[in-house]
């Protein structure tokens, strides 16, 4: 049956904020179903709450609603939209859950609305880890032992019979939140405890342990006539136990014959049969044992999930784009593959190359945060790479992970480890550990020992085991010849690591000059989904070092347009997200336009950007100086290189820029010697000097003395980083010497190449996000953002509001002029982001970015500007003047002269911190800080700010409580400022908690409130367990007896043990906690608007149109 | 463990002599000798299947062919005793571009270059698999050459050499693979049905298959007769897979066509489909390069369902797909082909009993979607009664 004309308006459901376990793959995934959807004539209605992505541009949809993804708002998008069908399985789990809930509300019923792409019984049956391996066994397959508990009695009764350890897994959770491993009756206890709640059925299965089995994943598709096909088999290098998402994988599988590989097919089959996936993609896990090849089914997703995107970045087969026109009534031999242009998508894609993905860590953001990996996803992105051989492939993703090893070797072994230590270290699955497996080796362990200790496969030891005997080589070798340096690149290992083993040749450039006069350089091979058995008609490549003389490039020539190369932002991580991701693909967009030919170079498999048709060649590489110089050099060898793009993929190409200017490579947009100037505190320290603009005081210095020296100068407290980071790494506010001697010890750490900044620190200071445009002579406002919380919170983490709610038009035209001082001085062309504290009246630069910015998206949304489309065309030559004429931008005035009548946008950030625990089992504090810890962000919209930032809240953390129990407890110097906030509250009808001092002033103030007791006033208690006499405030959140919680840190020196212990209770409770007067005093503006019940939904086509015409007034 | 990958990689490392892999077109690859070292000629070809190498080097089809896998790793689960497809590895010279240097199965028994070494099969590593494999593309399959040791010469010698070799269009190869004794595989559990398999090459789990569907196979020499058949007395004939030109198997076509006279169920599979294909009156025809992988879609026409099928056949028989044609036989239909380029991958008759596919139920190595041909073949014979 062809397309479906029954169904004419269709209803797509995100996933949401960036969280981890669930990130940009479902913008990807989403992205490409709206894209699909509209092809094919369908009306599409989209609901998704992050503004970061792709999919929410106004061109993606016909009505786009930057609203929750709650089955709340999506009923009233519903009700005003009225579609004909719902697909839901593009989104995730949260879309997945949502619809669920939209049909068990019977909202959908109530509105006629199909659900496509799934099937309510078949998600349950598929999501019900019960009911799921029932199936598993009605068709044959095996699967652990295990029971579904809903009491804590249920769960000891089970493991009586099991026997620990067991794996405890919360139901209808994402990315294993909630689940862990359970090795000891204590953690039995707590563990089953918080899976219980945090599945939202209240609900765990408590499973047999298959620790150290091999594990795998197959991604399959089936259309409605019940055709079937495996796209991709992946095989994790690390053993069960390690959550797939933070496993280095390997696709396609390494160590499976052909009888083991087609049970593991069958029995997937079967599986996606019986539980009744109609249409779609969706993902099983395996496990094997390695002695004696007992496979066992792990789970099922009945959705295009994570590991969907990596498979099709992997395979070239789209499987979001297939998943979606089999929602449409076609089945797969009716869709061409793309790639070949003439064969059906009812075929099984082979690789001739293997692709290895590994996961990104956030770690250091989290201090006391248990970097073992368990069976709960930690990540917070990822890389992929692909080669012609296993080691070649690790090599280059090692490579694309951008942590301070870059690869083997290129950093000095740790002091005094033994062969013991190594493989003891190896027992504890952690980030990058496959280091230790090098290092153990080459300390003399046996593939055996490493083995048994890592629980690795011993054919992937192996493999690194050969690195070790490369390594050998190359330091052995009187002379570089050409054969040597041809096997260690085709072993993908990188200049800089053979740079690292024989210093006598000057680093990587002298290298890379050997290695070209040798004629050691890549082959680029294409991904075509059938190992080149068709001609494959998309650009899609990949870099290779090939021995046989007869290795062609498969780099077409293109001489007739100018080529355009963005180089894109690397894996996802806290501080440099999927934000990039959005200004690279506006560029291509813009620039295809413009009439160039669109090269992206980007290694993240999660992405937009990394779709082979997004931009009009792709080549999924490293965005390390070599491999993008081999890129550029094949592109110039092809055609001409008219523009490389490093201002929209964040810090990362942004930090290549002057080394590929200096090998001539063609950078367009500001100069790197502008972003030099932008970057390097004491040369932007003489641009505002030159301007005339304040900046805190602040000097840099390489020791603690000097650095001691420099504070007691400004005086305290001082704000001190190391130079030249993103996301606020390292940064900390210090309030004293003995801290400050702490902080440098441990920040030294972070980046010993750069000095250490102090700054003063402001306190109580507004601080202002500003994005604009500037192209030489004139300023364009993107927007004005004025933070929630004061200055002292990154920008990142910081909830702010668009157009500003507090400052005036005088602010205003402040931020204007210093804004376009800067851009003078730096001499930007492009885009400029710079961040102000108004402190007392004074204006404060504190940093600026001659670069997209975290915030563009927002911006562009919430004005209805695309800045990222603009910036490029800048870049490349255009004025703004032309821009405004050609309706790129307002024609008159910009984001800094909004009508008054303009909707507010909240952005509201999204945090982790629910996902980390101590090693002991207990919360990492929630308190923020200049460092950056969000993973994601949310925007909410409306025509009033309490409106706005009501709907911020519920996307982010669901909805703020209109009724119940405050507890308020905060530091003297907030006592004032929120005694008007908890009124307002008391008046609306909340019951107040209050600690003994906050209440004492509360009371004064004629605020009705309870006393409680302290944390710590609490003798010989632990958090959490019933104490003797009177419970404290922590018990009482722990059961629940609080909805929200206003708690500002008390002084500042690192969180005191009350908030601590308060914030993680309302982590781990899930109850709103806000730690800012100004936090508290825009939700109490929430919560009104909420008891109103005023809230409605608006889409930004609509919003956009209101705001167009009086932008030009 | 160690010691053992440290040799071999000594081995891989470079240390191991250059070998050359050499096309009748004067295209020449270069990487080093794998397994045997020595000679070898033969039909060069590529397979994309992913997993199965140890099937495939066995598989009695590739007899007479230098087999290219575009797998990029090859031989990392070792070699097994269980997974041979015959007696030997038929293949004429192996090329891969990346051996696994220690294997890594709970089923291995010993590496994969080890038994190319002891069966003296001359193969060759480290080329680059991908370029070559665009050039059959382009420019079909072909005679060549793997030379390494003393067998490495000048480009032109080899060449030369190369040019010297026999071709495989009109090679009748199916006698030198076939077995030389009629022999019989028992049933599983209660023999419900007797079949006479001729063995034009065929793979092990065929009969496999077979028995494990109550038939008791008697497996027949290339050259067995109507009257070896009717010896036997069998439910249904079966012919296998093979190797070589069909065009060259008269004494095959003959026998199906006597099998077709008598109306016995008739169920053929691969070189067995072209038979049945030739003795209906069409022609054959060699392909380009081929079919050869596991993830070859086939659609049947009658039920519009896609299987994903193992493959390995270089020619194929004439025909629209679904087209209906009249043979001597009565009426029949072209009944499954491959979407991605139209080849005929099944003839039905309706008049007569008979079926057969282009593609391999039994699979070893690939997927397993077609196995219910076997069941169709039960029922044919089932009908006949
Ligand atoms: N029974 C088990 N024993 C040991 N490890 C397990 C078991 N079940 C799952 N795991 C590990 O936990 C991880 C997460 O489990 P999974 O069922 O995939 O949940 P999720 O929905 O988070 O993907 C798996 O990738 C696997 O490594
Ligand atoms: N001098 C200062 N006084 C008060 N807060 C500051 C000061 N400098 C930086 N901050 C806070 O630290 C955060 C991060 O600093 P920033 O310079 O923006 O680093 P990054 O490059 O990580 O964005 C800012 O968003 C701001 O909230
Ligand atoms: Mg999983
Ligand atoms: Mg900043």
């Amino acid at each position: 049956m062809p397309k479906r004309t029954d169904l004419s308006h269709i209803l797509v459901i995100g996933s949401g904020p960036i969280v981890i376990g669930q990130a940009a793959e479902f913008d990807y995934s989403g992205t490409q179903a709206c894209r699909v959807l509209r092809e094919e004539g369908f009306r599409v209605s989209l609901v998704n709450s992050n503004p970061a992505t792709i999919m929410t541009d106004p061109e993606f949809a016909d009505s786009t609603y930057l609203e929750p993804v709650t089955p709340e708002f999506l009923e009233q998008v519903i009700a005003t939209e009225r579609p004909d069908a719902l697909l839901a399985t593009l989104g995730g789990q949260t879309a997945l859950n949502a619809a669920v809930e939209l049909d068990r509300r019977g909202v959908l019923e109530r509105y006629g609305v199909e659900l496509i792409g799934a099937d309510i019984e078949a998600i349950q049956r598929g999501e019900d880890r019960q009911k799921f391996k029932d199936i598993v066994r009605a068709v044959g397959g095996d699967v652990p032992r295990s029971a579904v508990c809903q009491t804590m009695d249920e769960v000891r009764e089970c493991v009586a019979e099991i026997g620990l350890p067991v794996v405890i897994r919360p139901a209808y959770t994402m990315g294993g939140r909630g689940s862990g491993m359970a090795h000891t009756p204590e953690d039995l206890e707590r563990m089953a405890a918080y899976g219980l709640s945090e599945s939202p059925v209240c609900e765990v299965l408590v499973e047999e342990s298959v620790l150290g089995w091999k594990e795998y994943e197959l991604e399959l598709m089936r259309d409605y006539r019940d055709n079937v096909v495996v796209v991709c088999s992946i095989e994790n290098v690390d053993a069960m136990g390690v959550h797939t998402g933070d496993s280095v994988t390997v696709a396609p599988s390494m160590t499976l014959t052909d009888r083991e590989y087609q049970q593991m097919r069958d029995v997937g089959i079967d599986v996606l049969r019986e539980v009744g996936v109609d249409t779609g993609g969706c993902n099983i896990q395996f496990a094997f044992h390695p002695d004696t090849g007992r496979m066992v089914v792990i789970e099922m997703n009945p959705r295009v999930s994570r590991s969907s995107a990596l498979a099709s970045k992997a395979t070239g087969f789209p499987i979001a784009k297939i998943a979606a026109k089999l929602a449409i009534g076609y089945s797969l031999d009716e869709i061409t593959n793309d790639i070949t242009g003439e064969t059906p998508a009812s075929f099984e894609p082979t690789l001739d190359y293997v692709v290895v993905k590994t996961p990104r860590f956030a770690f250091e953001k989290f201090p006391g945060a248990d970097p073992e990996l368990t069976t709960t996803m930690k990540s917070v992105g990822e890389a992929m790479a692909v080669g012609r051989s296993f080691v070649e492939a690790l090599g280059k993703a090692l490579r694309s992970m951008e942590t301070r090893s870059l690869g083997f070797w290129t950093q000095p072994d740790p002091e005094g480890e033994t062969v013991e230590s190594a493989l003891d270290a190896l027992r504890t699955p952690h980030d990058g550990r496959l280091y230790t497996v090098e290092r153990a080796l080459r300390l003399g362990a046996t593939v055996e020992q490493v083995c048994e200790a890592s629980w690795i496969d011993p054919w992937f030891v192996d493999q690194i085991l050969s690195l070790v005997e490369l390594r050998a080589e190359i330091t052995e070798a009187a002379v570089l010849d050409e054969a040597l340096l041809r096997r260690a690149k085709r072993f993908g290992v990188s200049d800089r690591q053979i740079a690292a083993l024989r210093p006598e040749l000057a680093g990587e450039d002298g290298v890379r000059t050997l290695r070209h006069r040798l004629g050691v350089r890549p082959v680029f091979k294409t991904v075509d989904t059938c190992a080149a058995e068709f001609a494959a008609r998309t650009p899609y490549h990949y870099s290779a070092y090939e021995s046989d003389p007869a290795a062609e490039t498969e780099v077409v020539a293109q001489r007739d347009r100018p080529k355009a190369i963005i180089l894109g932002s690397g894996p996802n991580r806290i501080g440099q997200g999927i934000e990039f991701d959005y200004s690279c693909v506006h560029a291509t967009l813009a620039l295809r336009e413009a009439g160039y030919e669109t090269v992206m170079v980007n290694c993240n498999p999660e992405t937009v950007s990394t779709d082979y048709d997004t931009s009009d060649r792709l080549y999924f590489e490293p965005l390390t100086f070599e491999d993008v110089l081999e890129v550029v050099h094949a592109e110039q060898e092809s055609g001409t290189v008219g523009a490389v793009i490093v201002q929209l993929g964040g810090q990362t190409p942004l930090s290549l820029s002057r080394r590929l200017a200096a090998a001539g490579v063609p950078i367009v947009g500001t100069s790197p010697e502008a972003i030099h100037l932008a970057e390097d505190r004491g040369a932007f320290g003489d641009v505002l000097g030159a301007a005339g603009l304040p900046a805190p005081r602040y000097g840099t210095a390489t020791s603690f003395e000097g650095a001691k020296l420099v504070a007691e100068e400004i005086g305290y407290p001082v704000l001190v980083r190391p130079s030249y980071v993103l996301g606020g790494r390292g940064m900390e506010i210090v309030y004293d010497t003995e801290h400050l001697a702490s902080y440098i010890t441990r920040a030294t750490e972070v980046s010993p190449e750069h000095p250490v900044l102090v700054d003063r620190f402001l306190d109580d200071a507004i601080e202002i996000d500003v994005d604009a445009l500037f192209d030489g002579e004139e300023l364009y406002l993107g927007g004005v953002m004025e933070h929630i919380e004061e200055a002292g919170i990154h920008s990142g983490d910081s909830s702010c509001a668009l157009p500003p709610i507090t400052l005036g038009k005088a602010d205003i035209e402040r931020v204007r002029a210093s804004t376009e001082a800067i851009a003078r001085g730096v001499g930007v062309r492009g885009l400029l982001n710079v961040q102000y504290a108004l402190a007392g009246d004074v204006l404060y630069v504190l940093e600026a970015n001659p670069r997209a910015s975290r915030t563009a998206p927002f911006v562009s949304k919430a004005t209805g500007i695309p800045l990222a489309k603009a910036a490029a065309l800048i870049m490349t030559g255009a004025s703004i003047k032309e821009l405004r004429a050609r309706g790129v931008l307002r024609a008159t005035g910009d984001g800094g002269t909004l009508p008054p009548d303009a909707p507010v946008a909240v952005k509201e950030a999204v945090l982790p911190f629910h996902r980390f625990r101590t090693p002991e089992g207990h919360g990492v504090d929630s308190l923020l800080s200049p460092e950056m810890k969000s993973t994601g962000e949310v925007m909410g919209v409306d025509a009033a700010f309490g409106m706005a930032f009501a709907k911020s809240q519920v996307a982010a953390y669901g909805p703020l409580p209109t009724s119940g129990t405050v507890f308020v407890s905060v530091a003297n110097r907030d006592k004032r400022a929120l005694i008007f906030p908890v009124k307002r509250l008391a008046d609306l009808g909340f019951e107040i908690l209050a600690t003994s001092g906050t209440a004492e002033v509360l009371r004064r103030n004629g605020v009705p409130c309870a006393e409680v007791r302290k944390y710590s006033d609490d003798t010989g208690t632990t958090s959490g367990a019933r104490g003797p006499g009177e419970p404290t405030i922590v018990d009482i959140i722990l059961d629940g007896g609080v909805d929200m919680i206003i708690n500002t840190p008390y002084g500042n020196s690192g969180p005191r043990i009350d908030g601590y212990e308060i914030r993680t209770a309302a982590v781990a409770r899930n109850v709103p906690c806000i730690t800012t007067v100004q936090g508290a005093a825009a939700a109490v503006h929430g919560i009104e608007a909420s008891i109103r019940g005023d809230i409605g939904v608006r889409s930004l086509q609509q919003l956009h149109a209101a705001m167009a015409p009086a932008g030009d007034s | 463990m160690t010691r053992q990958a440290t040799d071999t990689y000594r081995v891989n490392a470079g240390d191991r002599a250059p070998a050359a892999l050499v096309l009748e077109d004067g295209a020449v690859y270069r990487g080093l000798s794998y397994g045997a070292q020595g000679t070898a000629f033969g039909e060069v070809v590529f397979c994309t299947g992913m997993t199965g190498y140890q099937e495939t080097l066995t598989d009695p089809s590739y007899h007479k062919q230098i087999v290219v896998q575009t797998a990029p790793q090859i031989g990392n689960t070792g070699w097994n005793d269980e997974d041979d497809e015959s007696s030997r590895i038929w293949v004429a010279g192996y090329v891969v571009r990346e051996p696994a240097r220690i294997p890594s199965n709970w089923r291995s028994r010993r590496p994969l270059q080890e038994e190319l070494a002891r069966q003296g099969v001359v193969g060759i590593a480290q080329v680059d698999t991908r370029t070559l494999t665009r050039h059959i593309r382009e420019h079909g399959a072909m005679r060549a050459g793997v030379f390494s040791g003393d067998g490495l010469a000048t480009t032109d010698e080899m060449v030369a050499r190369v040019a010297d070799s026999p071709s495989m269009a009109g090679a009748d190869l199916a006698g030198e693979v076939t077995t030389s004794a009629p022999y019989v595989v028992p049933a599983e559990g209660e023999a419900r049905f007797r079949v006479a398999a001729i063995d034009l090459g065929i793979k092990s789990n065929t009969p496999r298959m077979m028995s494990a569907r109550g038939m008791e196979v008697h497996v027949l020499p290339a050259t067995a007769t109507m009257a070896d058949v009717r010896a036997i007395e069998p439910d249904g004939v079966f012919l296998s897979n093979g190797p070589g030109d069909p065009a060259t198997t008269a004494h095959a076509t003959a026998l199906t066509r006597e099998v077709l006279d008598r109306k016995l169920p008739l169920f053929g599979i691969c070189f067995g489909n072209q038979i049945l294909g030739r003795a209906l009156g069409l022609d054959t025809y060699k392909m380009r390069y081929g079919h050869r992988g596991m993830n070859i879609p086939v659609m049947d026409t009658a039920t519009r369902r896609i299987a994903i099928t193992a493959q390995n056949h270089g020619f194929a028989l004439e025909g629209e797909p679904g087209a209906r044609f009249t043979s001597p036989y009565g009426a029949a239909t072209i009944s499954h082909y491959c979407p991605n380029d139209d080849t005929v991958e099944g003839v039905r008759c309706h008049d007569v009993p008979a079926f057969a596919v282009q593609y391999h139920p039994e699979a070893a190595a690939g997927p397993h979607d077609a196995a219910i041909l076997f069941d169709e073949f039960v029922a044919l014979m089932e009908d006949a009664r």
